[in-house]
């Protein structure tokens, strides 16, 4: 070893600089809050979800109407119908007019209280019967529902109170033969039926102040009903937010309870391991393999519900007792996946004891995964909410949720679709934010799920 | 692999004894009494009625009468409709419900597959978007609001054609068919696309594919031999589940298209309180669910080896 002397070895100076970090650490929340900021479509579902919350606390006292009361002046009102009525005098039997008339037409201004008809004897007619219809009656004589039938020509006259809404209608009179059967000859009127109130009624549904206020003859605005009305007159805005109550209860409180069954039952099983984690989850697949909805209706049945009870809480139970194994398995794989983690060794050689292992390192690193489950299992709660109150095995009428408002409109789905449209779309936007929501948890939250989609 | 199908056996039988066992207690828990009618019956009627389906006897004396009349394979009379056994009712309605699953899954299955590798191949482009928007469509509108929306489709399809193309409502024809399967299909199906697309996705970037497409093999070779098989397995694992969701999915799709199937009769059964029909149909809709996901598990095990090893 020669040529090389100490005093050319020369100390260099050492720079901080490789030790600094070259941006500041983050945490697991903190990394996983700034992935889903970037993810836009989970932020409009986080929005919308919020929103909803928001609605369903406070909705019904911004919007304080009755859901249960009845209005029976407007009986399935689409919204944004014209809300003018006129004010008319008390109803008195009709008094036929001596004389005839030349054709079918109206004897008095046609309201909501009656509409009067008159009309002369058709050519031929043996007798008469008095169609009304929603529709023009077309070239199939499609006349609509039968009102009244005489069979001589001795009255040419009558009068409908039959149901009647503002609107148009036509009312058809039909000629009867000699046998009693229906002929070909039809005169048709189309008729513009006014709402009316009584000065009575106009006080009693708090309309005016007092009988002073208004005198017949007046118009006055009729009760708002800003997304209409249902079968039996309920104002549908009060009935979606007490809905939204129910729906969003049963799907964000049952999830809630099972998960976190789920997640105890899924800890306690991975982290003893052996015998005890086989027992355990060999029951978890028996309720695991139990046919979900026959199971969810074969328990409400067997609950029972009393008179006045809403059914909400037997669902409630029923959904906690047949929906937790999905969690109990994720978790304890999850627990299986982290006892074998070299930070959890390092820390047992440490000296860790299992409250802290559990505590500190295994739950911990589990909460992303039962997050995620947990955004998911609120859309599935809510459809099966829906669904079973869809079939008429969820919550008993008159309390309102989602599904059973869905399922008394798609009877009426061609007449007033306002009846299935809204409830359907909440169910649907609420299905798909917390859907799109846990898209966005999930790539934020899980690192392998990271850029599949 | 024997052993390995007689341990899914044992373990079917066991669950279907585990439904057996918590339908005979949940329904033993209902409120009221099956023999009360309108029509009242003197003490000794009711003796004899009680005598004749053992309800005279201790519970435990009951659950035996009960597992002992379905291992030979008998449910029992209906309680609602007279003269007529569970099996007869079974036999007659759960055809009409199987086809109709058995349809729906193919429709579900096929396309999920289909639409899924279609996405994963156009990523990010046109079909993409098109298809995964449909998808989202199909996971959050709920079946019912779509079975209504189907009819008033068909409606309007029969009066613009001015014949009927395809029936509203019924049972009979293929033709009553299609509609309702499509229906009962539809968010299974787009739950298989989403996982067909994401599982593919990964078989895309995979090692063997660029080897593949380095040696040179045809596209449309390397689609079907190498991607498709491969991104295939995770979506017949959930089929065994999948095939339940569409079972029990089908009872409003069976309301709502007025079809006679099991599913219906069960709701019905429900309302009524027709105790025997209700366990009946829950036991053999159990049994029949527990057997369909090991079958797909047995027939996983004969593609997949890794399964039947672990």
């Amino acid at each position: 070893m020669t040529g090389i002397a100490a005093a050319e070895f020369a100390r260099q100076a050492s720079t901080e600089h490789a030790q600094t970090l070259s941006r500041p650490s983050l945490s697991y929340w903190q990394d996983a809050w700034i992935r889903l900021q970037s993810n836009r479509r989970a932020l409009v579902s986080l929005f919308i979800v919020i929103s909803l919350l928001i609605l369903t606390l406070l909705g019904p006292v911004l919007w304080s109407v009755n859901p249960a009361a009845q209005d029976l002046d407007q009986i399935s009102v689409p919204p944004g119908r014209d809300r003018s009525a006129l004010v008319v005098a008390e109803y008195t039997p009709w008094v036929i007019p001596a004389g005839t008339v030349a054709e079918l037409q109206l004897a008095d201004t046609a309201t909501t209280q009656s509409v009067r008809l008159q009309w002369a004897a058709l050519p031929g007619a043996y007798g008469h019967r008095v169609y009304r219809n929603l529709y023009p009656v077309g070239p199939e004589r499609a006349y609509g529902i039968p009102l009244g039938e005489f069979f001589d020509n001795s009255t040419l006259n009558f009068e409908d109170r039959l149901d009647l809404r503002p609107g148009t209608y036509y009312y058809s009179v039909v000629a009867l033969a000699e046998n009693g059967r229906p002929g070909t000859v039809a005169e048709t009127l189309r008729v513009d039926v006014r709402r009316t109130t009584t000065v009575n009624e106009a006080v009693a549904q708090g309309l005016v102040g007092s009988a002073a206020d208004i005198a017949v003859g007046d118009s006055l605005q009729v009760a708002l009903h800003p997304l209409g009305t249902d079968y039996l007159g309920r104002d549908m805005l009060a009935r979606l937010m007490e809905g939204a109550r129910v729906s969003l209860f049963i799907g964000i409180i049952a999830p809630f309870i099972y998960v976190l069954m789920g997640v105890v039952y899924g800890a306690v099983s991975g982290f003893a391991g052996g015998k005890v984690d086989q027992v355990m989850m060999r029951f978890a697949d028996f309720v695991v393999a139990l046919p979900f909805l026959l199971f969810m209706i074969l328990f409400k049945i067997a609950f029972g519900i009393g008179p006045g009870e809403s059914g909400i809480f037997p669902m409630l139970i029923a959904m906690i007792v047949l929906l937790w194994p999905a969690t109990a398995r994720l978790v304890r794989g999850q627990i299986l996946q982290i006892r074998e983690q070299g930070y959890v060794e390092a820390s047992k050689l440490l000296g860790a004891k299992s409250s802290y292992l559990i505590f500190r390192h295994m739950l911990p690193n589990t909460l992303g995964v039962v997050l995620v489950t947990l955004t998911f299992e609120i859309p599935r709660a809510i459809f099966t909410e829906a669904f079973l109150s869809f079939i008429g095995m969820g919550v008993a009428p008159p309390t309102p949720s989602w599904g059973s408002m869905s399922n008394e409109g798609i009877k009426t789905m061609l007449n007033t679709p306002h009846e299935l449209i809204f409830p359907a779309l909440l169910i649907s936007i609420t299905v798909l934010a917390f859907n799109l929501l846990g898209d966005g948890l999930r790539d934020a939250l899980d690192a392998r799920m990271r850029n599949t989609e | 692999m024997l052993w390995y199908i007689g341990k899914r056996l044992i373990q079917g039988l066991i669950t279907v004894w585990f439904i057996a066992t918590a339908t005979f207690f949940a329904m033993h828990n209902v409120p009221g009494d099956p023999l009360l009618n309108e029509r009242a019956t003197t003490p000794t009627i009711r003796a004899n009625l009680e005598a004749k389906y053992g309800l005279d006897q201790p519970v435990t004396t009951q659950y035996f009468i009960y597992l002992k009349n379905i291992v030979r394979g008998d449910f029992g009379i209906s309680f609602a409709q007279e003269n007529r056994q569970v099996n007869d009712i079974i036999r007659e309605h759960f055809p009409v419900s199987a086809i109709l699953g058995v349809l729906a899954v193919i429709i579900a299955a096929v396309g999920g597959i289909l639409w899924g590798s279609l996405t994963a191949l156009y990523r990010n482009r046109l079909p993409d978007y098109l298809i995964m928007f449909l998808v989202i469509l199909g996971i959050s509108v709920p079946s019912f609001v779509i079975a209504a929306i189907s009819q008033l489709g068909i409606v309007t399809l029969n009066n613009l054609a001015g014949t009927t193309v395809l029936p509203v409502a019924g049972w009979g024809t293929i033709f009553h068919m299609l509609v309702p399967a499509l229906v009962l299909g539809l968010s299974t199906m787009a739950y298989l696309t989403r996982l067909m697309r994401s599982s593919m996705l990964e078989i895309v970037n995979s090692d063997f594919v660029r080897t593949a497409k380095s040696k040179g093999v045809p596209p449309a070779r390397i689609f079907a031999r190498h991607q498709l098989r491969n991104a295939v397995l995770p979506v017949i694992t959930v089929l065994g589940p999948s095939i339940a969701a569409i079972t029990t999915g089908g009872f409003v799709v069976e309301i709502v298209f007025a079809i006679p199937g099991l599913g219906r009769f069960f709701v019905e059964a429900v309302q009524q309180l027709d105790y025997t029909v209700i366990m009946g149909t829950t036991v053999f809709y159990g049994t029949f669910l527990v057997f369909m996901v090991i079958l797909v598990d047995v027939i996983y095990g004969f593609i997949d080896p890794r399964v039947r090893m672990s």
